[in-house]
């Protein structure tokens, strides 16, 4: 016993030296990590730097000149094509975010609630567009709202218009529409999802204390289903502001966004810094709205109780 | 001199909740089969049963959860058909304590109050009065997910009492906390059910939660409600095996019925004899057969010279510890099943050797005769 004690002490140190390191669950979790998190950094952070670091500098006709300047922040701030488009996109995404949600989250209410035996079906069902290719949702959208459209033919066989609209293409309406339409979907599932994690006894409970049915969705379902709002109202809006298809295919003059521009920028127009400069803008922007949405959705969720 | 009292505070006998031939069929599954029952006002009262014996679809059947097939409820003499669960004069205490939990202990009691649109002064008073009534004062400003299993209890019965219910109802509130905080709570609710004197509707499978704090019990098996009667009546006098089964534990000795008359009968069994017992009520004679029960704790051991009246003797084949009392199985010549003998360790029950030679005394008011 004593032997095998006083033996054992340098073997076990020796042991320690080693094994923190490689047992240490941080060191493991960084290298379960270590593939996707290089994959990132070479194909989304270091083109994120390059962007940044061409929207401090000039284009000078072929070359670029490497001097630090802000003077394209300075056009993309001031210049007021760039600031309109901006709004613009702004605007749609938000609109398309908000009403994306609104849409939404009926449908997913049904499928959570009311879905039974077959709610997997019903998501199932969801999914579906999702098997043809992203732009040939967007053309199909061209055959619906077009001159001699779905809809302009059904108006006026019902005798509702005499002449084919042109107000239902190309123009931001038509961006709206069509990008509603094509991210319902990701709206859906989180807000199923949180929807699905609300206890049913808490709606049970409301009820027991009074309240009716609109009354215990508003002060139960609803906050408890805010997280997946939120998410849903992320995921649609942070894409949107910078979609360049759809606006490209349906929003003609009236509908491009601040992406078109930026796409110009970096093609036919040749001026990389000023797109990267255009770019970094969108982007802060685009942080600052997503985190001040949080901020909102929270503070109503505190309103409702 | 010690007084016998029967209960604490006098009930009146007006019927709170009248249950009336309720069915409750899903397809050709009946989880309540023609049940009746009367709740008297301000009652502590329990639907006993194992799972799936249709207690909790009664209880939620009287909070408006669920609709009878056929069959009526009335609560406080208003019919309760078509009024949904938010316009009941009931509230309930969730099996899993459904604690709001994006809102605080406070906003959670006050829940049910918002909708009474009291002022603003007036809903604190009774939200934090509730709050005292459960031992919860100061707790008030706590987020619901800081709260513990038993405070979690204490808000959900709060949540309920401070809508000043006529009845409330109680869904196996303790099965989810430890033997020995729920002991406590049992001793706390009967405590809070005569301070308030709400009739209290609990459904639990936990027979002596049932025993130690209600007035009356009912049991119930597969949908029907086999016995109605008090803790002590429903242990001491069982209707049947089922229900003296599921009430601890008892031995039955096969008898045969030699007479009967209006208050007793006369059975013929091995082992004990003839015996002369007292006919129970609901006693519906089937056949010539009949069973007799005697509790273990009701069979004493003699020892040495002892004797009493009635005795029966046997052999001693297992011996259970279990800490204040011993369990013996003991081996009666003529009976095909071995009698339990629960004995308490102050004589030294544990020291008995098993095979030794025993004889046990029991008292004639101890047998009970059940129909088979």
């Amino acid at each position: 016993m004593t032997v095998a004690a006083e033996g054992s002490p340098p073997l076990r140190m020796a042991g320690l030296r080693r094994s923190p390191l490689l047992q240490s669950e941080a060191v493991q979790g960084f290298a379960l990590i270590s593939p996707t998190f290089v994959y990132a950094l070479i194909l989304l952070v270091l083109p994120i730097l390059v962007v940044i670091a061409h929207s401090f500098w000039t284009q000078n006709y072929l070359t670029i000149d490497h001097t630090f300047t802000l003077e394209n922040y300075r056009i993309a701030l001031t210049e007021p094509i760039y600031r309109d488009l901006l709004w613009r996109s702004l605007y749609i995404s938000l609109t398309v975010s908000l009403l994306t949600v609104a849409l939404a989250y009926p449908i997913a209410y049904f499928i959570s609630f009311h879905g039974g035996r077959h709610k997997s079906l019903w998501l199932f069902l969801i999914t579906i567009p999702f098997w043809t290719s992203y732009l040939l949702r967007v053309m199909s959208w061209k055959v619906i709202l077009g001159y001699n459209g779905v809809l302009n033919s059904g108006l006026m066989g019902l005798g509702i218009i005499d002449e084919p609209s042109t107000a239902l293409l190309y123009n931001s309406s038509a961006v709206i529409i069509t990008l509603t339409h094509a991210w319902a979907t990701f709206a859906i599932l989180p807000i199923f999802v949180s929807l699905e994690k609300v206890d049913r006894t808490l709606v049970e409970a409301a009820t027991d204390l009074g309240d009716g049915p609109l009354r215990s969705f508003l002060r139960v379902t609803l906050p408890l289903s805010a997280p997946g709002v939120i998410s849903a109202a992320l995921i649609v809006m942070i894409p949107t502001v910078g979609d360049y298809v759809t606006p490209k295919l349906v929003g003609g003059k009236d509908g491009v966004m601040i992406a078109n521009a930026i796409q110009a920028q970096f093609g036919k127009a040749s001026n990389w810094p000023l797109g990267a400069a255009l770019s970094v803008t969108t982007m802060i922007i685009v942080s600052l709205i997503a985190g001040a949405t949080v901020l909102v959705i929270r503070a109503l969720q505190r309103l409702a109780r | 001199m010690l007084e016998r009292v029967q209960s604490e505070r006098t009930q009146s006998d007006r019927t709170m909740i009248e249950i009336r031939d309720i069915t409750r069929s899903y397809g050709s599954f009946k989880a309540l089969d023609n049940a009746s029952l009367a709740i008297r006002e301000g009652e502590f009262f329990s639907l006993l049963g194992p799972s799936g014996c249709g207690k909790t679809t009664l209880l939620r059947m009287i909070a408006g959860f669920d609709t009878p097939t056929s069959g009526s409820i009335a609560v406080d003499g208003q019919p309760m058909d078509g009024i949904p669960a938010n316009r009941r004069p009931t509230n309930m205490v969730f099996q899993s304590y459904a604690i709001f939990p994006h809102l605080n202990v406070e906003q959670n009691v006050a829940y049910g109050l918002k909708r009474l649109k009291l002022d603003a002064g007036e809903e604190k008073r009774r939200a934090e009065e509730a709050l005292a009534q459960v031992s919860l004062t100061g707790l008030g400003k706590r987020r619901a997910t800081e709260l513990s299993g038993g405070q979690r209890q204490r808000v959900a019965l709060a949540r309920a009492l401070v809508m000043r219910p006529k009845v409330l109802l109680l869904d196996e509130p303790l099965s989810a906390l430890d033997k020995k905080l729920r002991e406590q709570m049992q001793v706390e609710l009967r405590r809070l059910q005569q301070a308030v004197g709400i009739t209290f509707v609990l459904v639990t499978h936990d027979q002596y939660e049932a025993l130690a704090m209600s007035d009356r019990i009912a049991v119930m098996f597969g949908g029907r409600i086999a016995q109605v009667a008090s803790p002590k009546e429903i242990y001491q006098r069982p209707v049947n095996r089922q229900v003296a089964d599921f009430l601890g534990g008892m031995n039955f000795v096969k008898a045969e019925i030699v007479e009967e008359n209006g208050a007793s009968l006369v059975l013929d069994t091995l082992g004990f004899g003839r015996v002369r017992t007292d006919k129970p009520k609901a006693f519906v004679r089937n056949g010539g057969a009949a069973t007799l029960g005697i509790r273990p704790e009701r069979l004493r051991v003699l020892w040495d010279n002892a004797t009493a009246k009635f005795e029966v003797a046997g052999k001693v084949v297992e011996r259970h510890y279990f800490g204040e009392i011993t369990h013996l199985i003991v081996e009666i010549p003529g009976l095909e099943k071995p009698l339990s003998v629960t004995e308490t360790n102050d004589f030294g029950a544990d020291d008995i050797p098993v095979g030794a030679p025993i004889r046990l005394g029991y008292d004639p008011e101890a047998l009970v005769a059940m129909a088979d």
